[in-house]
């Protein structure tokens, strides 16, 4: 603890009115009004577990609202693992406060002494049998007041819901086929959208002959502007029959030439870039450099690939529109609806509703800017949109492909003396709402178009982009760490789960790796070696425990180790990989361990590192977004596939619970670990070091050779 | 337009429509049943599987004159909050979800698979799930709540 005056925690800074976050109904319900959305990460479980906690109320009694521009606190984007951080910090904070404010007004009502009340789920009772409750004081307590600092949440040791496994609220209806999801719902008079775009990479609109499109039974409307073009009907069959018509009506130019996706490294780095040296260390006592080595790592373009295609529904009345949609963030898409639409930001109202998994910038929001544009035809009725499985897979944002060189000079006993990493990568954030110009695929489509941004990094402060984990966790006693930003953005990229993050661990646990195995030396002694951080040491002894490392050698199976802290300031995450390895590598183990500090929902924290840790093998072993020089052809399951039940590994989470630290997020912690823990497995078991993933029987053919 | 007969959920139903449309859309689009859910239209999902007769098939690419006089079981048919299917119950004590959207379709080919099979093993089960795709890593979840259904239904 530091003696500075207490802060707000951010998210509440940002909206300090008490009441915009609780309200306490008549009826003994606690709305709770959180910034963050539920993707799929169990989100608004945990946030309700955390009000529940501190308010001592009964978690059936919370009831959870959807963010929305008519009334949420505005806490950006729900991304980069920050929704513990951010929202939980605010929320634990505004109901300690808010439970201090009615134990004050309950000991007036009562008579009592504040310290001699207690709450127990929302009835305040104190000496003498005396009582009230949230809900009879609510229509004289004001919550409409500024939160102040310092509010004192519970001690540890009184948190009954805050750190127990409690299932998840979202769940049961999506069991029993409720509907939830935005793709399942259905307004009064709800009209049916579908949007045409170029199979060729930003191709422009030359001529359009929509009559078969008109002929359609149940067309409504076509809508164009300039190269955005789409149909309305009165059924979802209908509007797919109407834009397969008006397809055929097309005529589209040749669009802009693609990179060859055989030749990516070699694309990246010849590129205009702008270069930034994320971080520099220097020794005054460096060691004698012996020898150097240089290794260079690419990941391709990966899909974010959801189960569900990109839904919105929008409707306008008069000036004013309210839209629904799977955004990650309402108030930033509707800044940047406001920018295209060229009106007033009080003029939408932006609402969300639950998608399917979501793992960073996709097309929520583009398909949220085509429902407004087609809506706009509709009369005042409101239009869902839903893209194709082919448009989700070619037009939607792309985690963006890396190639990443790493020297490191070694001295005659091969210990690390410097390490220079250098990134070549497009930026890994185009997101919506942050500048001046709007980052919405229909905004560069339209006759008075905006210009197609070029994604950007965020910076270090943030986590950074490309450069994320790129900065060295390990003591060496000197590095530069450089990246250098493509100019030129031929295939669209934005935020993917860990942005550069995954890749970067790959590099440097790979290299890593091969240093140590060089050195002889078993390659988790020699990360703790380079490690001073006990909870990273921890995670790391602890997957190797859970893995009983190192497991005897067998013919045809290896194991690999990797590390991340992700974005060095969040969770910590080790990973050990069992490979199965012939002219194929399957997976059939993985062990990790995580430390978020305080895991509010472990069951949760365990449920996305597993997630992670599956996603980022189907990562590693299978995906890859593929192209021609014309257009993305990897539309579909297909010619995009992503690991199946049946190769799915066994994995075995342990959460190290540390109830005294904040907590962070688990979302984006495993993919490094886990990507270089099988890259390193590879080498365990085959020899052999595939740099370029996925590590595909191509890639294992092309590293043997090279080697 | 002809007339096509079935049973949805056990209470016969009849949908003048064209034939040849796919099941998918008639079932969300014109009978408002929207626990099968729409994911690629091309079968490689399975987000909209549904149970014809005793068996999972991929709905969005299924024509309707497929289902004809047949029994055709969706989500909604499977059970409910009062009365859950044991699977539904699995599920949700296994925590076999994160977003939820394939869980629609995998629920429907876990049901099949149970009739078909009352005591499957974990390959048995991974093997029958390989026709549908979950992109958020709940595979191992999945599995487990199947397998604890099948002991449920067994024990019982």
């Amino acid at each position: 603890m530091n003696s500075t005056a207490p802060t707000l925690p951010v998210s509440l800074a940002a909206n300090p009115k008490l009441s915009s976050w609780v309200k306490f109904g008549s009826d003994g319900q606690v709305t709770l009004s959180p910034g963050k959305v539920e993707i799929g990460q169990g989100i608004v479980t945990a946030l309700a577990q955390i009000a529940a906690d501190e308010l001592d109320i009964d978690l059936a009694r919370v009831r959870m609202v959807r963010a929305t521009t008519a009334g949420s606190p505005n806490e950006g984007v729900t991304s980069g693992s920050l929704s513990i951080q951010q929202s939980g910090r605010a929320i634990r904070a505004a109901c300690a406060e808010i439970r201090q404010i009615f134990l004050l007004a309950a000991a007036d009502k009562l008579g009592v002494n504040a310290g001699a009340l207690d709450i127990e789920d929302g009835t305040i009772s104190g000496p003498g049998n005396v009582s009230t409750s949230y809900w009879e004081l609510a229509g004289e307590v004001s919550l409409d007041r500024d939160a102040t600092p310092g509010a004192t949440a519970k001690p540890i040791a009184k948190r009954a819901l805050a750190g127990q496994p409690v299932q998840r609220l979202d769940i049961p209806d999506k069991v029993f086929g409720h509907r939830r999801f935005i793709h399942d719902m259905a307004l009064p008079g709800m009209l049916h959208g579908r949007v045409m775009r170029p199979e060729n990479s930003q191709a422009k609109l030359q001529g359009l002959r929509d009559d078969a499109a008109r002929a359609v039974p149940g067309f409504v409307a076509v809508f164009r502007d300039g190269n955005f073009a789409g149909v309305i009907c009165d059924s979802e069959a209908s509007a797919d029959a109407a834009v397969t018509a008006l397809r055929k009506g097309a005529n589209w130019s040749a669009g802009e030439a693609l990179p060859d996706e055989n030749k990516l490294a070699d694309f990246l780095k010849a590129q205009p870039v702008e270069s930034t040296v994320i971080d520099a260390r220097t020794s005054a006592n460096p060691g004698k450099t012996a020898r150097t080595i240089k290794r260079q790592y690419t990941r391709p373009y990966i899909a974010h690939a959801a189960m569900a295609p990109s839904c919105a529904i929008a409707q306008w009345t008069g000036e004013n529109v309210h839209v629904w949609t799977h955004s990650q963030g309402v108030y930033l898409l509707r800044a940047d609806m406001a920018l295209v639409l060229r009106i007033p930001v009080e003029n939408i109202t932006v609402e969300h509703l639950e998608g399917a998994g979501c793992y960073g910038h996709n097309a929520a929001d583009d398909a949220a800017l085509d429902a407004v544009l087609l809506a706009k035809a509709a009369g005042g009725k409101p239009v869902r949109v839903q893209w194709t499985r082919a448009d989700e897979m070619t037009h939607g944002p792309f985690g963006a492909a890396m190639a990443i060189e790493i020297e490191a000079d070694l001295d005659a006993n091969n210990e690390i003396v410097a390490w220079r990493h250098a990134i070549w990568s497009n930026g890994h954030a185009a997101r919506p709402g942050r500048g001046t110009k709007p980052m919405l695929l229909a905004g560069y489509e339209i006759a008075d178009p905006f210009p197609r941004a070029i994604s950007g990094n965020p910076p270090q402060a943030n986590g950074g982009g490309a450069d994320r984990n790129s900065i060295p966790l390990y003591d060496f006693p000197s590095w530069k760490v450089e990246s250098h930003r493509l100019l030129t953005m031929p295939v669209r990229t934005s935020a993917l789960r860990t942005l550069g993050g995954q890749g970067n661990a790959f590099a440097i646990e790979s290299f890593l790796d091969e240093i140590a195995a060089e050195r002889g030396e078993d390659p988790v002694a020699f990360r703790l070696r380079h490690l001073k951080d006990e909870r990273a040491r921890d995670v790391i002894r602890a997957a190797a425990k859970l893995a009983n490392w190192k497991p005897a050698a067998k013919p045809g199976i290896g194991y690999g180790v990797g590390y991340s802290r992700y974005k060095n300031t969040g969770a910590y995450c080790a990973a050990v990989a069992e490979i199965e390895g012939d002219e194929d590598i399957r997976v059939r183990k993985l062990w990790l361990a995580t430390d978020v500090g305080e895991a509010i929902n472990p069951d949760g924290v365990s449920n996305q590192i597993e997630g992670g840790a599956i996603q980022a093998t189907s990562w590693v072993l299978k995906e890859r977004v593929r192209f021609d020089r014309e257009r993305i052809t990897s539309s579909s399951w297909t010619e995009y596939p992503i690991l199946t039940f049946s190769e799915t590994p066994q994995v075995e989470v342990q959460v190290i619970q540390r109830s005294e630290i904040d907590p962070v997020g688990a979302g984006e912690a495993a993919h490094g670990p886990v990507t270089a823990a099988i890259a390193n497995a590879v080498f365990d078991c085959l020899g052999v070091r595939v740099r370029n993933l996925p590590i595909t029987r191509d890639a294992l053919i092309a590293a043997m050779a090279a080697s | 337009m002809p007339s096509v007969r079935f049973r949805l959920n056990g209470a016969p139903t009849e949908v003048d429509a064209d034939p040849d449309r796919p099941l998918l859309d008639i079932l969300r689009g014109r009978l408002g049943v929207t626990g099968p859910h729409f994911g690629c239209g091309a079968g490689e999902c399975g987000a909209c599987h549904v149970i014809v007769g005793d068996r999972a098939i991929t709905s969005c690419d299924a024509p309707l004159w497929s289902v004809a006089d047949k029994d055709v079981t969706t989500l909604e048919g499977l059970g409910s909050a009062e009365k859950p299917h044991p699977l539904q119950r699995a599920f949700i004590a296994e925590q076999a979800m994160q977003c939820g959207y394939c869980v629609a379709g995998i629920l429907m080919s876990a049901a099949a698979l149970l009739k078909q099979n009352p005591k499957p093993t974990e390959t048995d089960v991974r093997t029958a799930l390989d026709r549908n795709l979950c992109r958020c890593g709940s595979q191992n979840r999945i599995v487990r709540a199947v397998l604890r259904a099948a002991n449920e239904m067994a024990a019982s």
